[in-house]
């Protein structure tokens, strides 16, 4: 009798415990109950020639659906020094990009990923990087650090083309992620 | 003991105005350096500088143009911190290279700021642009 009892303890505290990591792990923790026009898993992608020529130089043009309008009127008010680097531009097309970006951001545009995006950042929170974001962490959260900071052809979560193959396309779909080294990515 | 060093600067310099008339580019920027007290071009001096590594707080400690670039102009360059591949500097197998004005003079500022911790002087950009594009 006490044997049983101790062992519906053990279930009934691993299943109480299991619980809300499933459901943590179900994308539509993310959502809301709005519609979206695009139901897919990407984002817009990037088509402004200006803005792939000024911000795709030194990293993959990221798509404006990948980050709130309040980060990046923080980020476009800072350029001189931009994460470590210097990513200045003249004062006509630094407001031509920010209005882009303003205009597509996270918060603003009509694809559901984006809203992940912009859903999972609190409100007092104006975070600079994309893989900073709740939802980034929580999508890329089992993957170990050998693949990533370890990884010489990777190096930071930042470079996302480098395991998701047409992220510059605005897909971020799971049959598209091949990690450097270690090849496709199978849950 | 100043004369060789004499010879040797007439061998590898250029008065300002007197070189590359083939490419108006090169050329119109090179004017606009004079104008701002350029004076002689001087290639090697330009690869001198290309090479030369410069104290840096941060997480860069040793930065030179040839971090990103690599020292070998017609070898494919990448960037030190985003891994992006940078394509070749030398026009001379990069046809797309140093070709806009605009977009030389952004690059000079953003990376001798980078790199040195300042921009540079006219006569630096005079010397750099020659080696880049002899
Ligand atoms: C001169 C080079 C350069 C230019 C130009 C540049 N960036 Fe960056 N950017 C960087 C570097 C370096 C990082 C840090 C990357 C890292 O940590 O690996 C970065 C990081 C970022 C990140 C954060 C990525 C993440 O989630 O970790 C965003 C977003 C970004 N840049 C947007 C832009 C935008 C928008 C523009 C155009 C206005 C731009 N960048 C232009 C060099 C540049
Ligand atoms: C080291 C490789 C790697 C890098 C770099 C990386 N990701 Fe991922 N990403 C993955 C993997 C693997 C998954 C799938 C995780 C899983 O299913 O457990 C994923 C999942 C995602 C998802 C969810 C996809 C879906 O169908 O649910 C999004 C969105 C995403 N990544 C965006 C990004 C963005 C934006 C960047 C750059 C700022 C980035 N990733 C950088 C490997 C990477
Ligand atoms: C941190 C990386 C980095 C360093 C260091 C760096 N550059 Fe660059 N440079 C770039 C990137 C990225 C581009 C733009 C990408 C492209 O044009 O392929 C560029 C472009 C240029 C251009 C424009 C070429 C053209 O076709 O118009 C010039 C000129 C230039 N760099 C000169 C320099 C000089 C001089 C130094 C040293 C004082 C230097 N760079 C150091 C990353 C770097």
């Amino acid at each position: 009798m006490k044997n049983t009892l101790a062992i519906s303890a053990v279930i009934f505290t691993v299943g109480f415990v299991t619980i809300p990591v499933v459901w943590s792990d179900d994308d539509d923790h993310w959502e809301g109950m709005e519609e979206y026009k695009h139901q897919s898993t990407g984002v817009a992608a990037v088509t402004n020639t200006v803005y792939r020529e000024e911000c795709g130089s030194c990293h993959m043009a990221y798509s404006p659906g990948l980050l709130p309008a309040n980060s990046w009127m923080k980020m476009m008010s800072g350029l001189e020094n931009h994460f470590g680097d210097n990513a200045e531009l003249d004062a006509g097309t630094e407001k031509s990009i920010t209005d882009l970006l303003l205009a597509n951001s996270a918060d603003r545009s009509d694809y559901r990923r984006a809203r992940k995006f912009s859903r999972s950042i609190q409100l007092n929170d104006t975070p600079l990087r994309i893989s900073e974001t709740p939802y980034f962490r929580h999508e890329h959260d089992e993957i170990p650090n050998r693949m990533v900071t370890g990884n010489p052809e990777v190096k930071s979560f930042s470079h996302c083309n480098a395991c998701h193959t047409r992220a510059e396309q605005g897909s971020f779909n799971e049959h598209d992620i091949r990690i450097p080294g270690y090849g496709r990515w199978d849950d | 003991m100043k004369a060789p060093y004499l010879i040797f600067v007439v061998l590898v310099s250029t008065h300002i105005n007197s070189v590359l008339a083939d490419n108006t580019t090169i050329n119109s920027l090179l004017q606009s350096y004079a104008a701002k007290g350029a004076t002689e071009v001087n290639a090697e001096q330009g690869q001198y500088l290309w090479q030369k590594t410069y104290p840096a707080n941060g997480e860069f400690s040793q930065r030179s143009c040839a971090s990103c670039h690599t020292e070998k102009l017609t070898a494919p360059g990448k960037h030190v911190k985003t891994n992006k591949p940078i394509e070749p500097m030398a026009p001379s197998v990069n046809s797309q290279r140093l070709t806009d004005q605009k977009k030389i003079e952004k690059w000079f500022k953003r990376n001798c700021k980078w790199t040195m911790g300042r921009e540079c002087t006219a006569q630096e950009k005079a010397d750099f642009l020659v080696y880049l594009y002899k």
